[in-house]
């Protein structure tokens, strides 16, 4: 399974930075795997830590955080925020078994295009590396019993 | 049966302490006004019952069932279905039903440890190093006890849950008020909340009942509350460096703890709109921090030695991830 092991990555976004790297690396026609699904969020500040959970919970294998670089953010200092609650997350995921490296948090500038590009391809190549999380569901059946499922559904493309 | 029988009341414990039952019975004379309106059908705790006298009951005959425990195995899952076949109004009753509490934090072990720590742990003289196991055979014939699930599963989780109770246990003030307003129901002079609504506990957080003042001030440490010599009795204990579960958590309890000079430890629950109980946590902690360095961040979260174990003390099985992953990974 694990040569054929696509990961799926959540990334959250930055309106003023990170999102606008990721559109440069388009127009610039810069390559990089399709494995990270871009969610925009105003701020890397906005980013709540039950969103990561989600993540998580419903069937991502990595979450990356992307943010302005310190001392950069469009709302002063809320990429310092951000920063706080990544650092105590991790701790927190790590008790829960999920290992360090399918979180990450990166700094980019709109300029920035092809280091994003690159921060994408190498956490991909380390989620590939880490295996499917694939963490379980629970399913309601009709008779008694409440299954513990530890697949997700395959979704096709 | 004739018509004008009281209404039926049961209250069944599952994976639990047994306080919750303490905490129904300590509402005081209230008691006499539930065994005036209510005959009590089903209640293991107070009075002897068989399963099947429950199941040869009609379909819905039971008014009001308050179920309190977590779903830790088959036979817990079992009766849940059976009552809420059985039950008009099933409530999930106490911070176990709600969102597992104090054993779902089995959620972050795998059965083999559980066994291990309950059966060949020096709390348990076992020399033989017995287990138990579902299936048993006697020269009488098979005997079963209940499988174990693999991770305890919150009420909701596997029935359709009409109100919930939080508290660990429901403070008896607010049990209390409860009874009345299905008292009154039933006299036709009340109407019940919508389906789904959090009863017996306030929206808000424990900060706002919580009468210590908040300055917005931040912090440079994370004290543990037992090592330190002084406390502040007038400011809010995060703001002291103390890890207090307060910013999360559904108020209803009056904030006994703060005022008491304790931290929050978090047992109503999240409040109204916290999808993820320990998430707002993580956020409303991160909030207090007094720096922007990453070293010195990590130095002042050493200050809280079990972050996890902080966050979801009481809601674990409730939570988005439900358990660690060593629950299930194999």
């Amino acid at each position: 399974m694990a040569e054929n092991f696509e990961p799926v990555i959540i990334g959250f976004t930055c309106n003023w930075c990170s999102y606008r790297a990721a559109d440069l690396a388009g127009t610039a026609r810069v390559k990089y795997p399709p494995n990270i699904r871009l969610i925009r969020m105003m701020c890397s500040g906005r980013l709540d830590p039950a969103f990561v959970m989600k993540a998580f919970a419903n069937g991502a294998d990595g979450v990356m955080i992307t943010g302005c670089h310190p001392g950069e953010c469009h709302y002063l200092e809320q990429n310092y925020k951000a920063l706080r609650r990544y650092l105590l997350l991790r701790r927190t995921l790590a008790q829960m078994g999920i290992e360090p490296g399918r979180m990450k948090l990166v700094w980019a500038s709109a300029a920035e295009g092809v280091r994003l590009a690159d921060e994408i391809t190498k956490m991909v190549e380390e989620v590939r590396e880490l295996g499917p999380l694939h963490w379980p569901t629970l399913k309601s059946g009709n008779g008694h019993l409440v299954a513990l499922e530890s697949k997700p559904e395959e979704v096709k493309a | 049966m004739s018509t004008n029988a009281k209404p039926k009341f049961a209250m069944y414990w599952a994976a639990s302490c047994g306080g919750c039952e303490i905490a129904v019975l300590n509402i005081g004379e209230k008691i006499l006004d539930v065994d005036a309106n209510f005959e009590v059908a089903f209640w293991p705790v107070a009075m002897d019952a068989k399963y099947k006298d429950v199941e040869a009951m009609p379909d819905k005959s039971i008014l009001l069932t308050l179920f309190n425990g977590g779903m830790r195995n088959k036979e817990n899952e079992e009766i849940a279905h059976l009552l809420r076949r059985k039950s008009q109004i099933l409530v999930a009753f106490g911070s176990c039903a709600t969102e597992g509490c104090i054993p779902g934090l089995a959620n972050f072990s795998n059965l083999d440890d559980i066994f291990k720590a309950a059966y060949d742990s020096v709390s348990t003289v076992n020399p033989d190093h017995i287990r138990p196991v579902p299936n048993f055979e006697m020269p009488e014939g098979v005997i079963h006890i209940p499988e174990m699930n693999p991770i305890l599963k919150t009420l909701d989780q596997v029935v359709d849950v009409d109100y919930y109770m939080p508290g660990c246990p429901p403070e008896s003030h607010q049990i209390a008020a409860v009874i009345d307003l299905v008292i009154q129901v039933i006299h036709g002079e009340a109407t019940l909340p919508p389906k789904g609504a959090t009863i017996g506990a306030g929206i808000s957080t424990v900060c706002d009942d919580c009468p210590r003042t908040r300055n917005v001030k931040t912090i440079k440490e994370f004290k543990r509350i037992q090592l330190m010599s002084q406390i502040d009795d007038k400011l809010c204990l995060l703001e002291q460096g103390i890890p207090c579960n307060g910013p999360a958590t559904r108020q209803g309890c009056g904030a006994l703890c703060p005022q008491a000079g304790a931290q929050c430890i978090g047992c109503y629950g999240p409040a109204e709109g916290v999808v993820d109980y320990g998430s707002r946590l993580i956020a409303a902690f991160a909030s207090v921090i007094d720096s922007n360095d990453p070293d010195e961040i990590d130095r002042i979260l050493d200050g809280i030695p079990d972050p996890a174990g902080q966050f979801y003390r009481f809601s674990l099985a409730g939570s988005l991830l439900r358990s660690g992953k060593t629950a299930w990974d194999k």
